[in-house]
């Protein structure tokens, strides 16, 4: 089932491809956003199934596995846990939200839905892979969609930001490469089997070996997340994505570095990251309080948006530093710690998703990203204002909405472990407020300029759409708790927590 | 000698020989049929290639051995390079066709291919140094005329001088070397290399790197690499595409046979090789980078892939992987060269960068044949181009050259720079001309090849399996 999950978009996403472009389905956009939209719910509601199935015992649940290159120990296993499982969840909501959402097609339809339907498969692919191979594969390939999605729908310098994204992206994954090769050679039989490597431990005597190999995954994982001062290929990039791109590269893609600490890093090198765990926690704060004054800095919403999502990453970072940290007597903070950073993800995966849905409506709607040429859309556009309100309120951890749930938690679990990085990190939260009221302040209060005068507000399925990731984010943040009891399954085990 | 070991030699070679009678049997058409004609030899040289594949598959099954005393092998590292080569030349046969169209006189090209693939497949099975002389001038002399066969084209004829130049270079200190081995361990044949005695050590080292220069000469590796650009740019497409790959098949294969056959540690000959290995992918990277002319950058880029090619070579004797990285960076990289070029020569021999915007709008296969090959040689999973960097990466690490594995993962990176600065426009640019095909036939072959490098990148599993099983004969 988790494999249909993966390949029911993958193989579909060929069949759109072959389609024949002048005629029939192929030269329809509105049929193709109602089938794409179909088949992207697919993975939704298999991996709906798959929660309902999900018993909450430690371990990895519903592995598929068949054998793949076993000369190389390389097969093709799939599963899940309480930390894969609501992120690929996630993962199948925010396609579908996205492949749905009105976007320009530049006259190319056909291959703009075989894309994104195909990122979906991988990125699902990704967060349910149990062989490091796998992993690998799913990472790489997600990048390169992800190019063509930015290069053939951007707009602004979009080709170069491409560039840029895929250069980056891709100096990340060879590191990657070579520490996968690193724990693979040093596995006794040499195997890419994600549980087996974990149960072995191959690099737990430490050394210079298992430093570069830590390097290696560290350069990979931070550059991705992105980690300042990794960041810098992500403000271009969301820049000039379209939106639906853009929201899935910070609701999704963003997560597959945070999702590689916890399911690699930390699994594979846990007393490697707990001695640096310190060090990890400093560079989180960092991220968390440079990305918020960054973001406040900026007058163009989109890279508002962008900036933010530095800040959101560095809250996961902080709470993954606390959960793996070397501190006795501490497990529970650190569960918390644990379970607040994948809540973080997967809230972030919902707001920020749906902010860089409205920042793409908005660009439709007045051309434009500049907060300073906006304002009074209150009174023209009410869905606008309102969805954007809560989704922005959600994003600054207002409690009864999904960042507060996360965000508490991390502060608690950070409290008990690192209470002055704690401090120093709430002083990101002010910020991120600050900002967030100024742009809403900006952007729908104060006199309607004449130019928007006939600013038209979101259409009903836009409005629906957003509704949605809204909705979701106000039940996360007022009834948590099969959220948190999901992850708690994982959480706990994985800190030892007695 | 008995008749019987006659024949029996015979039947070992028999792939070979019917290599040899299918030439034979093109140039005599050639020579009889009206100019109108001249392209039924493409077809005997096709149905010669199949009868060799067919003839090569026992050699694939049965245990490896050596035969004529000791100085050819029919193992299975021989039988998969003929295997590549010849599927390889197949697919140059039918780009060649309507290449050379209206080349009155293209009937004597085919024998030349043949013979120069012949070449290729001898020097992948030569387990003795006079053998390989005999294969690298038959590959040579054979490549140097294929390079000029544009006659009218002073860009042919330049490729074609300076390839052959290069070459008598490279083969003149190849000779050398094999002359002092040859005096230095008494024979020529590989077996005799490791009884080196412990005096040798200098002239040994000498004479190794005089053989290495001469093999370096075929895979395009620095520093005799600077006829790879030139060919790829002047000679006639196909034939680009051809001298690029096939060659490189024997002489990677007999570079490993002869690096194994060395005495263990004492010539320093690995690091020798991993030094090389790193020169030959940054130069050909950094040469790469600015470049305008596709043709040319597909041969700047033809020297990076060697240079991580050769990370196998260097890995040989301490790691278990490394005659599997070698063999399966060659499945990944001939398809993949061959599609390039397929797609050039497909849309009529266009090199300028500039010609390329909007060819997925007009051309969608070829469009996609040149993005999946050019995704192959970065190393995209999951084509096959990735499963040979993760086993070079592997076996480098595992062989301690750590560093090298990453100097290439540094280049891997710069490389997305120059093949993405071709397939941006072809995707994302609008189209300003109509573009021309050479037709049906000479399309399916690249898209063909491109499909490869996607089921040899999913199912690697046979390949590497098999590869495992073939550790050279020495």
């Amino acid at each position: 089932m988790l494999t249909a999950a993966i390949f029911v978009p993958i193989l579909a996403a060929l069949a759109i491809a072959l389609l024949p472009r002048h005629r029939g389905l192929g030269a329809s956009p509105r049929g193709l956003t109602v089938v794409a939209t179909a088949v992207a719910a697919v993975p939704l509601v298999l991996l709906a199934v798959a929660w309902l199935r999900f018993d909450g015992a430690p371990g990895f649940q519903q592995v598929e596995a068949v054998p793949w290159i076993p000369t190389l120990g390389i097969a093709y296993r799939v599963g899940l846990d309480g930390l894969s499982l609501p992120l690929a969840a996630m993962t199948g909501l925010v396609f579908t939200v996205a492949v749905a959402y009105p976007v320009d097609l530049r006259g190319r339809p056909v291959a703009y839905f075989a894309l994104m339907l195909f990122l979906e498969g991988v990125s699902v692919g990704l967060f349910l892979a149990l062989d490091l191979f796998l992993f690998f594969v799913f990472w790489d390939v997600s990048l390169v969609a992800m190019y063509f999605l930015i290069g053939a729908w951007g707009h602004g310098d979009a080709q170069r930001s491409a560039l840029k994204f895929f250069l980056y992206t891709f100096a990340g994954s060879l590191p990657l490469l070579l520490a996968i090769l690193g724990v693979y050679l040093a596995a006794e039989p040499h195997t890419f089997d994600m549980a087996e490597i974990i149960r072995q431990q191959p690099l737990a005597g430490g050394g210079i070996y298992a430093a570069l190999v830590f390097a290696g995954f560290f350069i990979g994982f931070a550059i991705k997340t992105p980690i300042a001062p990794f960041h810098t290929w992500l403000p271009p990039a969301h820049v000039d994505a379209p939106g639906p791109a853009s929201a899935i590269l910070a609701g999704v893609l963003l997560k597959m570095g945070t999702y590689g600490f916890v399911r690699i890093l930390m699994s594979v090198l846990p007393d490697l990251w707990a001695q640096l765990a310190p060090a990890l926690a400093v560079l989180a704060v960092i991220s968390i309080v440079y990305g918020a004054l960054v973001a406040l800095a900026q007058t163009n919403l989109k890279r508002l948006i962008a900036y933010t999502s530095v800040n959101h990453m560095g809250y996961v970072i902080l709470g993954l530093a606390v959960a793996g940290a070397a501190a006795p007597g501490q497990e529970a903070a650190r569960a918390l710690a644990l379970t607040g950073a994948t809540v973080e993800m997967v809230a972030h995966g919902l707001i920020t998703g749906g902010l860089f849905l409205v920042s793409g409506s908005v660009l439709a709607r007045g051309g434009t990203y500049d907060l300073e040429t906006y304002g009074g859309l209150l009174g023209r556009a009410r869905s606008l204002t309102w969805l954007t309100a809560l989704l922005a309120f959600a994003s600054l951890g207002l409690p009864g909405l999904a960042g507060f749930v996360a965000e508490v938690q991390i502060f608690v679990g950070a409290l008990a472990v690192y209470p002055a990085l704690a401090i120093v990190a709430l002083l990101g939260i002010v910020v991120t407020a600050g900002l967030f009221l100024r742009m809403l302040g900006r952007v729908f209060l104060g006199a309607l300029p004449d130019r928007w005068r006939e600013f038209p507000d979101l259409g009903r399925r836009e409005a629906g759409l957003l509704g949605v990731l809204a909705g979701l984010v106000l039940l996360i943040g007022v009834v948590p708790g099969w959220l948190l009891g999901t992850i708690d399954a994982f959480a706990g085990p994985f800190v030892g927590r007695p | 000698m008995p008749v019987a070991t006659m024949a029996g030699w015979a039947a070992d070679v028999i792939a070979e020989l019917s290599v040899v009678a299918g030439g034979v049997v093109v140039l005599l058409y050639a020579l009889a049929a009206r100019r109108g004609r001249q392209a039924g030899a493409a077809w005997i040289a096709l149905a010669t290639t199949a009868v060799a594949l067919a003839l090569t598959v026992p050699a694939l099954i049965e245990p490896g051995r050596l035969t004529f005393a000791g100085t050819y092998a029919r193992d299975h590292a021989a039988a998969i390079a003929r295997v590549i080569v010849l599927l390889a030349t197949a697919v140059t046969i039918v780009l060649s066709v309507p290449w050379f169209r209206r080349d009155p006189r293209h009937g004597e090209y085919y024998t030349l291919l043949l013979y120069s693939a012949l070449g290729a497949m001898l020097l992948a099975g030569a387990t003795s140094l006079s053998e390989l002389v005999v294969a690298m001038l038959l590959s040579s002399a054979t490549g140097f005329v294929l390079a000029a066969y544009h006659r009218r084209s002073s860009a042919s004829a330049e490729a074609a001088i300076k390839y052959y130049l290069v070459g008598a270079l490279a083969n003149g200190a190849m000779l050398m070397g094999v002359a002092l081995l040859y005096g230095l361990a008494g024979g020529t044949t590989l077996d005799r290399l490791p009884g080196l005695p412990p005096t040798a050590g200098p002239v040994a080292a000498v004479a190794v790197a005089l053989v290495m220069a001469g093999l370096m000469f075929k895979v395009g590796g620095v520093p005799v690499h600077v006829w790879v650009p030139d060919v790829a740019q002047g000679a006639p497409v196909p034939v680009a595409g051809f001298l690029l790959a096939v060659p490189k098949v024997g002489a990677f294969v007999f570079l490993a046979r002869f690096v194994l056959a060395l005495p263990a540690q004492e010539l320093g000959w690995a690091a020798m090789v991993a030094v090389g290995a790193a020169a030959t992918m940054t130069l050909g990277n950094l040469a790469c980078l600015w470049q305008d002319d596709v043709r040319r950058l597909l041969g700047w880029s033809a020297v990076s892939q060697t240079g991580y090619g050769l990370m196998a070579v260097a890995a040989l004797g301490r790691s278990d992987l490394a005659m599997v990285a070698l063999l399966y960076f060659l499945v990944a990289y001939v398809p993949g060269n061959l599609a390039a070029f397929g797609v050039v020569t497909t849309l009529r021999g266009r090199t300028a960068l500039a010609d390329y915007p909007g060819l997925a709008d007009q051309h969608r296969a070829e469009a996609a044949a040149l993005a999946l090959s050019f995704l192959s040689f970065i190393g995209v999973p999951p084509l096959s181009g990735f499963v040979a960097k993760l086993l070079l990466f592997a076996v480098a690490i595992q062989a301690g050259f750590a560093w090298l594995a990453v100097f290439a993962a540094v280049n891997t990176v710069i490389s997305i720079f120059y093949y993405v600065r071709v397939l941006a426009p072809v995707y994302f640019a609008a189209a300003t001309a109509r573009m021309r095909t050479l037709g049906a036939a000479a399309a399916s072959v690249t898209v063909a090849s491109a499909a490869a490098l996607v089921i040899t990148g999913v199912l690697a599993q046979p390949l590497v399996a098999a590869f495992a099983a073939a550790a050279p004969g020495r």
